[in-house]
């Protein structure tokens, strides 16, 4: 069993939803990075999305790109990112997944990139512009190592991209709440739930909601119909906000990541 | 070597190359884009409705004039400029804006939004806007807004929203990067028109088949004047729209050498340049696979060229297609011979062209005395340089009182 899909049945028995927290790998720094992780955990995530830094991040809102644009201008490789998945290894089981854009995957080698993070000890990965239809060959060589393939539905997609998602993805199905870049917003759309049960008549993959999630108010909403909630812009925010100390950056990182993590209890949703 | 004229295929791949490769979000729209293309393309309506404008509005056909005293000056080929300096707003692209926003206009769309580099394929978008009263906004980098300044203030003449780029490099690249942010998110009431044959399939098939106009007049054109098909055709290559659009009523004709002139900037050891064909290699950008300027770790680099409407890492995918195929060859030229070109074509002709198109004219300049007499030339003209006479004096420190 892959650790994703153990760390799924796990939380499924405690009751929580799994906290999906997004970073950008080499924001601010690429040692930073494994500390930022770490806490992470410690604080209630329970899976990494590690953001591979790329120069054109076209479906990003300020918050990620600013973030990309820091890290790419720190000189941080796909090379660095797996190196910081073997470091984290070391010290934790987390899943962790890598996320970023097509270019630096193909740049790097299909095979290569797919032994490699396994290597590393990487669980899978999120290619943000490789929709079902162009991710086959990538996937035929990810799907050897080991590594789940996780794609993207959205409020957009129909119910014939559902059926394709569903046949193609594994690990989980990331579905975009918003029809929108990431950042963070006030309020969401919960015509949500009703997709999220179409997407269930599809595949028995759980399923995790993210783009525009900041406040534990939404992760519990969100908890309700979901098997994840997945936390990208508004942690991004706190790193850039607190980058310069390096104790109140991991400080306000956990303090932030608790309290989301709080909002994924099922049974306190339910109550309410 | 032939071309399959069927292509792209069914994904929107010219070979290895194109594809559809954008965020989830954006797939149905395309996928709906790409039937509603299909539906109308064949549709004899749709078909007179956009010749009428093209002839009525845009003024074509565009004339194939006979530069006689450029080619004597070269001593070589006979030289014949494609005029699409001529067509309404001083380039081709409004044989692209036209067809794609008739088609917004089919589809219901009550918004329309594009990317600009040079500001060419910007204006172009806020005219067909303002004639078929369409809400407009133009993404365009700050670096060009600056250095064209008089396309920034036509199109909010003509009514449409210029929003600047800060993002990135502030210029083509970024500018598409944001209209691409703007459409993923408005994407229900939104029409991208993309102005080169670049971005996911079916843009790069689209727009390379609105821009045919320019390769089916020009061959029937040549065979009225000269009762024979040309020699060579050469065109500009920046994301290559008026090249596609040239060459490929040609592409079975293979007597009918082709090439496709990329901007060498500062000379391509010097890294400051537009070479994706010459200097990148495959990968992703904006939607497709094709040539990028890009490092070994993936991360696209910044494009150099003094003509913005050239300023661009990519290159669209057929012509990946097309130089791996052996059927166009690429030369690239400098920031220095296109600026000769420029003032070569004012003195001897009397026709001011855009910098882009004088990348054309400079390999032009190169190639035609090698050539025969007997040998015929054509060369895109893609622009007019009107939008570019503030700069090129800044550059050659011209002012008023020059003699």
């Amino acid at each position: 069993m892959s650790r994703i899909e153990h760390k799924f049945k796990e939380l499924n028995q405690t009751g929580k939803a799994a906290l999906i927290a997004f970073l950008t790998a080499g924001d601010p720094r690429v040692d930073l990075t494994v500390d930022l992780c770490l806490k992470l955990e410690e604080s209630g995530a329970d899976i990494i999305e590690l953001g591979v830094p790329f120069s054109d991040p076209m479906a990003d809102g300020p918050t990620i790109q600013a973030a990309s644009e820091r890290s790419h201008r720190g000189g941080t490789t796909m090379s660095d990112v797996l190196s910081i998945i073997a470091k984290i290894r070391v010290r934790s089981e987390i899943p962790i997944i890598t996320f970023g854009y097509y270019n630096p995957f193909f740049a790097y080698g299909h095979g290569e990139f797919a032994a490699d993070a396994a290597g590393a000890g990487a669980d899978g990965l999120l290619v943000v512009d490789l929709p079902p239809e162009e991710a086959e060959e990538f996937k035929s060589h990810t799907d050897k190592a080991g590594l789940d393939f996780i794609f993207l539905l959205a409020p957009t997609s129909t119910e014939e991209r559902i059926a394709l998602v569903a046949q193609k993805a594994s690990g989980f199905i990331y579905l975009v709440s918003v029809t929108g870049v990431t950042g963070a917003r006030p309020a969401l759309d919960f015509s949500l739930e009703a997709l999220t049960n179409k997407i269930r008549a599809y595949s028995g993959l759980p399923v995790g909601v993210g783009f525009g999630v900041s406040t534990p108010e939404q992760a519990e909403k969100i908890s309700r119909f979901a098997d994840a909630v997945i936390v990208g812009s508004a942690l991004v925010n706190i790193i850039e906000k607190h980058s310069s100390v390096e104790r109140v950056l991991l400080c306000k990182v956990g303090e932030f990541i608790k309290g989301l993590s709080c909002g994924c209890y099922k049974s306190e949703s339910t109550k309410n | 070597m032939k071309t399959d004229p069927k292509l792209p295929d069914e994904k929107g791949k010219f070979g290895v190359y194109g594809g559809r490769y954008v965020s989830e979000t954006l797939m149905p729209a395309l996928i709906e884009l790409e039937s509603a293309y299909i539906e109308i393309r064949d549709d004899p309506k749709f078909k007179a409705e956009l010749e009428y404008y093209l002839r009525n509005y845009a003024g074509r056909p565009t004339p194939l004039y006979h530069a006689r005293r450029m080619s004597e000056e070269l001593g070589g080929a006979k030289i014949y400029l494609k005029r699409e300096d001529l067509a309404h707003t001083g380039a081709h692209k409004i044989n692209n804006t036209l067809g794609q926003a008739l088609l917004a206009s089919r589809m219901k769309k009550p918004r329309i939004i594009a990317e600009t580099g040079a500001g060419q394929h910007g204006v172009a978008t806020a005219t067909v806007c303002a004639l078929l009263d369409i809400e407009c906004e133009i993404f365009m980098g700050v670096e060009d807004t600056a250095r064209q300044a008089s396309n920034v203030l036509r199109m909010k003449l003509l009514g449409a929203r210029v929003r600047e780029v800060n993002s990135g490099t502030r210029t083509l690249k970024d500018a598409m990067n944001e209209a691409m942010r703007d459409w993923i998110t408005n994407v229900r009431t939104t029409f991208y028109i993309i102005g080169s044959v670049a971005g996911p399939h079916p843009y790069p098939m689209m727009v390379r088949d609105f821009q045919s106009v320019i390769g089916i007049e020009s061959r029937a054109q040549i065979l009225e004047i000269e009762d024979r098909l040309p020699d060579i055709l050469m065109a500009c290559v920046g994301g290559g729209s008026n090249a596609m659009g040239l060459f490929y009523p040609f592409i079975d004709d293979s007597g009918v050498e082709m090439v496709g002139v990329e901007a060498a900037g500062l000379g391509l050891e010097s890294g400051k340049h537009s070479a994706s064909i010459a200097m990148g290699k495959p990968g992703v950008l904006h939607g497709s696979k094709t040539y990028i300027l890009q490092d070994a770790w993936g991360q696209v680099l910044g494009a150099h060229s003094i003509a913005p409407g050239l300023d661009y890492p990519g290159v669209g995918p057929e012509h990946s297609f097309l130089k791996d195929s052996g059927r166009v060859n690429y030369t690239s030229v400098t920031d220095t011979e296109a600026l000769d070109a420029f003032r070569f074509l004012s003195e001897t002709e009397g026709i001011i062209p855009a910098l882009e198109s004088s990348h054309a004219l400079a390999a032009a300049i190169k190639s035609a005395p090698e050539m025969t007499r007997d040998s015929i030339m054509i060369i895109c003209l893609s622009g007019r340089g009107d939008k570019d006479i503030q700069s090129v004096a800044k550059i050659l420190e011209y002012d008023s009182h020059t003699p």
